[in-house]
């Protein structure tokens, strides 16, 4: 298993090198513009957050997966987790925003000590759609998590899952070996308490990144493909497949440059730019939240430690009039959210 | 002067074809466009025909733009590489074949 940055005390570990890796290079020489530059041909410049709509709760950067994309350069030696304190702090807020959703990431959310009492409570309060991001594999990786499944069912999670490709070889290279068997397995048990299935209320959408240096295709297609195959060969429904664009930080930051790949993964965001997708991206209507309570507008900035441009940095310090209207802190990763038919969380934009 | 015939960025200026020719440039881009859409062949298989035609053809940029199509529409090199094996074959075959010509020859002049 590969190691995080953090552990490996890579450059990249520190969000102060991508930022400056980011803005250097093509981007300083003038061949290639910057993302307030092009998003100002339009009139778009500075992007506003509207009203909340989404809040994102990233509650642990512990995972049990090393996956070589990850933006959040999560792992089994990351010991970031949320408190149940910020928790509370959460479930205050949840109440008086209005957010219909709230999605829950990390890491593996479930792998937060607290991750069981929050989803309890937090569905108390009564948001419209409450996502969790499980990567599969945690479901299967130890007894503890194995009821998992009707664990969601009972309290109507909305299970959003990702998987790189159907095939073994695709996922295992992205995601680490043996993860496309687990992954088929823990599928299968959810279809088996009712998520995926036709007509069913008990949601479950995967998520498709490229496994390299590449850009998703489109979604709809991507979709079809990804039903039949994975109906044909393992009996597995799901309802929808959201395709998301790799953003060029953190973990894929590094393999692109390790790769070499970097200068022409940047080109091509920047020449598949849709201005139509620039009104839609995610930070717009969402509010992310760190593990150790601080607000960013998207788990991107998260991890690039580029907070809010508000009074309220911190979730106990929540209030909507200071947050709504803000200006969203952009940089040159902000092109692999308007690539395209666009990229956000709940997949293509436009 | 260009040290090579070849220059990797002139693919993006595919569309500067049109400047010299408007007329036949857009009907070339639009009948191009319409081949690749969903049809009786899913624009997957199509984007696997290409792949095996660029090989065929031995043009570097079509190879270029269709490996990158194929892992967009994530097409495994498993599947690129068969299509490139039935481009082969009907290549290596198409030469092949001829040797019943040379055959009959010899046969009609031999003694
Ligand atoms: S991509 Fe998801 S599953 Fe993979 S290491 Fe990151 S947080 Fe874990
Ligand atoms: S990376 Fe974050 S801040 Fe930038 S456009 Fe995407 S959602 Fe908005």
């Amino acid at each position: 298993m590969i190691k995080s940055l953090h552990k490996r005390e890579s450059e990249l570990a520190n969000s102060k090198r991508q930022l400056e890796i980011l803005s250097n290079g093509i981007f300083q020489s003038g061949d290639l513009p910057k993302f307030a530059e092009k998003i100002s041909e339009t009139g778009q410049f500075p992007l506003k957050a509207k009203k909340l709509e989404i809040l994102q709760v990233n509650v642990g950067y512990m995972c049990n997966q090393v996956c070589s994309h990850c933006h959040v350069d999560a792992g089994p030696d990351r010991k970031e987790i949320m408190t149940r304190e910020t928790m509370q702090q959460i479930l205050k807020v949840i109440e008086k925003t209005g957010a219909h959703t709230l999605d829950l990431t990390g890491g593996a959310p479930e792998m937060n000590p607290n991750f069981r009492w929050f989803v309890e409570e937090a569905s108390k309060v009564g948001v419209k759609d409450f996502i969790v991001r499980s990567n599969l594999t945690i479901i299967r990786a130890n007894k503890k998590h194995h009821d998992l499944p009707e664990f969601f069912k009972q309290h109507n999670i909305h299970v959003v899952s990702s998987m790189p490709h159907w095939t073994k070889g695709k996922t295992d290279k992205q995601r680490g070996d043996g993860v496309f068997d687990k992954s088929i397995q823990a599928l299968q048990q959810l279809n088996a308490v009712g998520y995926g299935m036709p007509g069913s209320s008990l949601k479950l959408d995967l998520v498709y990144n490229p496994s390299g240096a590449f850009l998703p295709g489109d979604q709809a297609s991507m979709e079809k493909d990804f039903k039949k195959a994975l109906l044909e060969d393992f009996g597995i429904q799901f309802h929808n497949l959201f395709a998301i664009t790799n953003l060029p930080i953190s973990r894929f930051l590094d393999y692109l440059i390790a790769s070499e790949n970097y200068e022409d993964y940047m080109y091509a965001l920047v020449e598949a730019y849709n201005p139509a997708a620039v009104a839609n991206v995610m930070c717009t209507n969402t509010l992310s939240v760190s593990w150790d309570g601080y607000l960013y507008d998207c788990d991107f900035n998260q991890m690039l430690q580029l907070p809010v441009n508000s009074k309220a940095k911190h979730i106990s310090d929540y209030q909507t009039e200071l947050l709504e209207g803000r200006t969203i802190a952009i940089s040159q990763h902000c092109y692999g959210c308007t690539a395209g038919a666009g990229s956000s969380c709940q997949g293509s934009v436009t | 002067m260009q040290k090579t015939y070849y220059d990797p960025a002139d693919l993006k200026k595919f569309g500067k074809i049109s400047e010299w020719n408007e007329e036949l440039g857009a009907k070339f881009f639009e009948y191009y466009g319409k081949v690749f859409e969903e049809g009786a062949l899913s624009a997957r298989e199509k984007s696997l025909i290409a792949l095996a035609v660029a090989h065929t053809i031995q043009c570097p940029y079509c190879i270029d733009a269709y490996t990158g199509d194929g892992l967009q529409r994530g097409i495994t090199k498993e599947e690129m590489m068969e299509a490139l094996h039935v481009a082969a074959a009907i290549r290596g075959g198409a030469s092949l074949v001829h040797g019943v010509q040379m055959m009959n020859k010899v046969n009609k002049l031999d003694m």
